[in-house]
C-alpha cells in the first residue's frame, strides 16, 4: 500500500514539474555546466535551462561577481552556438573581460536602453526569440506580474534567462525559478605564495522552485568552475607581502 | 503611350496664401510689394486690387490712391517657392511626378493617373475643386506638352483639356506670351504685329530662328511636341512603391493597422517574386486637410515579411494623428537589397535557430529604443583598457584578431575611473588601504603592478600603475596610480574596476 502511494506521489511530482515548466531531460541531452554539487540542488539533478534565475545582489562587488558567475554559465549554453543579449540602462560591463570566462565577448550583444522601463520590455522580446542562447537583463526593479510575463515568454522559447538586480532594497516575490546571490571571497594561493588568487565566490541558492536551497564556495580555475577543498580561509601570513 | 502633361497655374498665389492664414483679407484689397531702386512696387495682388486697376509695377503710393483700403505686405524672396514645394508634396496625391515651375507654377506628369479620378475632366475637376478648398485659385492646362499645357493655363479662354495631338490648334489663338518668351522678344513681336502665335507658327524654322533666335524656335517647338523636354520630379520616384487611395477617410486605429497591412503584404509580394528584401521604407499618410506625415522603418537585413514589417510600423502608430481622416497611404521602398534565402550570420550554429529572428529581434528594439543603443564589440588591438573593444554595428562582423586572454580584465568597468584617496608605504607597492565612497578598505593580498602606457601616437599623457587589490572581506579591485617619478607630481591613485 504504501510502496503504491509513493509510486503516486513520485509520479505526481513529476508532473508537477512538467506543468511548472520543467521539462524532463533526456539522458543524452543532459549538459553540464561544471557546478558541481550545486546541480544536486535542482529538480532532476540538472541545472534549469529555459528557466529564469534571478541574482540578487547590493553592491557594485557582488555584481562583478555574479557577472563572472553568469559568464561561467552562459560558456556552456553558449557551445552550441547562438548569441547572448546583454539589457542593461547602466552597465559597467567591460567585454575583454568576459573572455576569461570562456565566453567570446563579440557573441553577445549589448542593448543598453537609455530609460529604466525599457530594459523589461526589451528583455520580453528577447526572451520570446527561440535563436537566442542567453538573455541577461540588469534591472533594479522586477514586480511578480513583471517576472510572470518573463516566465510565460520563457516557456515558449526555452531561453535561459538571467535577471541581475542590482542595487535592490527589498526583495520581493517574483515568478523566477532560482534566486541566488555571489559574493566575492578572499582568494587563496599555495601557502606562503603572495598575490591574489583565482576568483572565489560564495554562490547562495536562496530559492529554488522543487530543489534544495544550499550554500557553496566556487572557485574559478583553468577555465571551469571549481570546488575548493577546504572550506576554512586561510588567513594571510602576518607579514603582508605584495608582488 | 502619349505623356500627358498638368500645368497649374496658382493667379494669386501669395495673396491666396495670406487670406487663408488671415480670413478677413478675402474681403479687402491685398498687394505684396518689393522695393525697387529705391522705390515700393506692387509685386502682385489679388482679385480685389486687380478689380480695381492695380497692375503689377506701379508705385505703392499710386495703389493708395487706387484702392484706399489696401492692405500691403512686404514680399520675401523664395516665399513663393516655398509655397509651391508644399503644394506639389500635396500633389503627389495624384501623380509621383511632380515639379515646381516658379514663379507660380506647379508642373503634373499626369500620364495614367487620370482614369483614377474619372478621366480627364474629372481628374481637372478634382485637382482644382480641392486647391479651391484649400484657399487657392488655380486656372489648369492639360496637353501633351510641358509648354502647350503651359500656355493653356496661362492664356486660353476655354479648352482647358487639349485632346492629344491638338496642340498645334490650340495655341494659334492664344498671345506670344504664352510660349514662355523674354519681354524683350514680347516686345519685338508686338512692334511687329504678331498678336497671336498663330500668326507665325507657320514661319519656316530658319527664318524664326534668324529673325528671334534659337530660345524661340525652341520654346515654340516645345509647346509642339517637336523638341523634347523633360519635367525634373520634386521626389526622385523609388522603384517599389505601393499605394492605397481610400474612397472615405479612416481615422480609427484598427482599420489603419488594416490597411497598412495590406499595403506592405503587397509590397512584400512583389518584392519576393523579384529576389529583394526591404532594407529601409517610409510610410506617407496624407490626410483630408492636407496635411501629411511619415513613418520610417529600417531593418538590418534584408526582409520580405510582412509580419515583421508591419511590426516595425506598429510601434510607432502612436504618432499616426489621423485628425479628420487619412484618405491616401504611400509606402515606399526607399532601400532594397537582394535577399537571398538563407541568411548566413557569424553565429548561426544553433541548430533550429535562425539568425533571421535575431535580426528581427534587433529591429524591434531599434525601432523602440533607437539603434544607436545596440552594440557589439569586437577585439581591438589597442593595450590602453578604454580602447581594447571597439563598438560595431554590423552584426556579422567577425573578430579580426582574438580576445586577448593573457591579462587579466575587470568585469565591471567604471568609466571614467574614479579618485581614491589611497595609502601605500613603498612607491612602488600597492596602496595598503584606500577610502572610496566613505568606505575603508584594509588591502591584504595585491598583484601588480602593470604598467600600461599610453599610446603616444593617439594621445598624450602618463602611464598607469594597475594593481589587482584584495581587501579583507575578499573583494577586489582594480587600481591605478599616476606617475610618481616626474618631478613635482605626487601620484593619486584611482579605481578603475571590480572583479568577480
Amino acid at each position: 500500500m504504501t510502496a503504491t502511494k509513493n509510486e503516486i506521489i513520485t509520479k505526481l511530482r513529476a508532473d508537477l514539474l512538467g506543468w511548472e515548466g520543467f521539462r524532463p531531460v533526456a539522458p543524452e541531452e543532459r549538459q553540464s555546466f561544471g557546478l558541481g554539487p550545486i546541480e544536486n540542488a535542482f529538480p532532476n539533478q540538472v541545472f534549469p535551462t529555459g528557466a529564469l534565475h534571478e541574482f540578487i545582489s547590493t553592491r557594485p562587488e557582488f555584481t562583478a561577481a555574479i557577472g563572472g558567475f553568469i559568464a561561467g554559465i552562459i560558456q556552456t549554453l553558449l557551445e552550441k552556438g547562438g548569441v547572448c543579449v546583454w539589457v542593461s540602462y547602466t552597465r559597467r560591463i567591460y567585454p575583454p573581460a568576459l573572455k576569461r570566462f570562456g565566453v567570446n565577448p563579440d557573441r553577445i550583444i549589448f542593448i543598453d536602453v537609455a530609460r529604466e522601463k525599457d530594459v523589461l520590455w526589451v528583455t520580453e522580446e528577447a526572451l520570446k526569440c527561440g535563436g537566442i542562447a542567453a538573455v541577461i537583463c540588469e534591472t533594479r526593479l522586477l514586480s511578480f506580474m513583471e517576472s510572470r510575463r518573463l516566465q510565460l515568454a520563457i516557456e515558449q522559447s526555452q531561453v535561459t534567462g538571467f535577471i541581475l538586480r542590482k542595487d535592490v532594497k527589498q526583495l520581493n516575490t517574483t515568478a523566477c525559478t532560482a534566486r541566488w546571490t555571489v559574493k566575492p571571497l578572499r582568494s587563496k594561493l599555495r601557502p606562503g605564495m603572495p598575490g591574489v588568487g583565482y576568483p572565489r565566490w560564495q554562490v547562495d541558492l536562496l530559492k529554488v522552485k522543487n530543489g534544495q536551497p544550499g550554500s557553496w564556495t566556487l572557485e574559478w580555475k583553468n577555465s571551469a568552475f571549481q570546488h575548493p577543498q577546504t572550506a576554512a580561509i586561510q588567513q594571510p601570513v602576518s607579514d603582508r607581502r605584495y608582488a | 503611350m502619349p505623356k500627358r502633361f498638368v500645368s497649374i497655374w496658382f493667379k494669386y498665389l501669395l495673396t491666396d496664401r495670406e487670406a487663408i492664414r488671415l480670413k478677413s483679407l478675402r474681403e479687402l484689397p491685398v498687394a505684396f510689394t518689393e522695393a525697387d531702386h529705391g522705390r515700393m512696387l506692387v509685386m502682385t495682388m489679388n482679385a480685389l486690387a486687380e478689380q480695381s486697376g492695380i497692375r503689377p509695377g506701379i508705385t505703392v503710393a499710386d495703389a493708395r490712391v487706387i484702392a484706399p483700403g489696401i492692405q500691403l505686405f512686404e514680399h520675401k524672396p523664395g516665399r513663393n517657392i516655398k509655397l509651391l514645394k508644399g503644394l506639389a508634396e500635396w500633389c503627389l496625391r495624384y501623380t509621383p511626378l511632380v515639379m515646381v515651375d516658379p514663379p507660380d507654377g506647379l508642373l503634373l506628369d499626369v500620364t495614367g493617373c487620370t482614369h483614377l479620378k474619372g478621366g480627364e475632366a474629372g481628374f481637372l475637376k478634382d485637382l482644382t475643386g480641392r486647391l479651391k478648398g484649400l484657399g487657392y485659385t488655380t486656372r489648369p492646362g492639360m496637353a501633351d506638352t510641358i509648354g502647350c499645357a503651359w500656355a493653356v493655363a496661362r492664356c486660353a479662354e476655354s479648352g482647358l483639356i487639349v485632346p492629344p495631338g491638338a496642340q498645334r490648334n490650340a495655341l494659334m489663338p492664344l498671345p506670344p506670351a504664352s510660349l514662355r518668351l523674354g519681354l524683350d522678344l514680347l516686345i519685338k513681336l508686338r512692334e511687329l504685329g504678331f498678336y497671336q502665335v498663330g500668326s507665325f507658327i507657320h514661319l519656316p524654322k530658319s527664318v524664326l530662328k534668324r529673325r528671334f533666335g534659337g530660345n524661340m524656335v525652341l520654346r515654340l517647338y516645345q509647346a509642339l511636341g517637336q523638341e523634347a523636354e523633360f519635367l525634373l520630379p520634386l521626389k526622385e520616384p523609388v522603384p517599389y512603391t505601393e499605394r492605397l487611395a481610400l474612397l472615405e477617410p479612416i481615422r480609427t486605429r484598427e482599420v489603419i493597422e488594416n490597411t497598412v497591412h495590406g499595403l506592405i503584404d503587397t509590397l512584400c509580394k512583389r518584392l519576393y517574386g523579384e529576389g529583394l528584401g526591404l532594407r529601409s521604407a517610409l510610410l506617407t499618410y496624407c490626410r483630408i486637410d492636407g496635411k501629411s506625415g511619415h513613418l520610417t522603418i529600417g531593418t538590418n537585413h534584408p526582409s520580405q515579411r510582412t509580419d515583421h514589417l508591419f511590426k516595425l510600423f506598429a510601434l510607432q502608430f502612436d504618432q499616426i494623428a489621423p485628425g479628420l481622416g487619412i484618405e491616401l497611404f504611400i509606402l515606399d521602398a526607399t532601400k532594397t537589397e537582394p535577399a537571398s534565402d538563407k541568411q548566413n550570420l557569424l553565429w548561426n550554429g544553433k541548430p533550429g535557430a535562425d539568425s533571421e529572428e535575431i535580426a528581427e529581434l534587433l529591429d524591434n528594439v531599434g525601432a523602440r529604443v533607437g539603434k544607436d543603443h545596440i552594440h557589439r564589440y569586437l577585439p581591438q588591438e589597442h593595450h590602453w583598457p578604454e580602447r581594447a573593444a571597439g563598438n560595431t554595428t554590423d552584426l556579422a562582423k567577425s573578430p579580426e584578431s582574438e580576445w586577448p586572454e593573457d591579462k587579466i580584465r575587470p568585469v565591471q568597468l567604471l568609466e571614467p575611473p574614479e579618485p581614491i584617496e589611497a595609502m601605500a608605504l613603498t612607491p612602488d607597492y600597492a596602496p595598503r588601504q584606500f577610502v572610496y565612497r566613505h568606505e575603508r578598505h584594509i588591502i591584504v593580498q595585491a598583484d601588480g603592478p602593470e604598467r600600461i602606457n599610453h599610446e603616444w601616437w593617439i594621445e598624450d599623457g602618463g602611464y598607469r600603475d594597475y594593481y589587482v587589490a584584495e581587501d579583507e572581506e575578499g573583494m577586489r579591485y582594480w587600481l591605478f596610480g599616476t606617475p610618481n617619478d616626474l618631478p613635482g607630481q605626487t601620484r593619486r591613485w584611482f579605481i578603475h574596476g571590480y572583479f568577480p
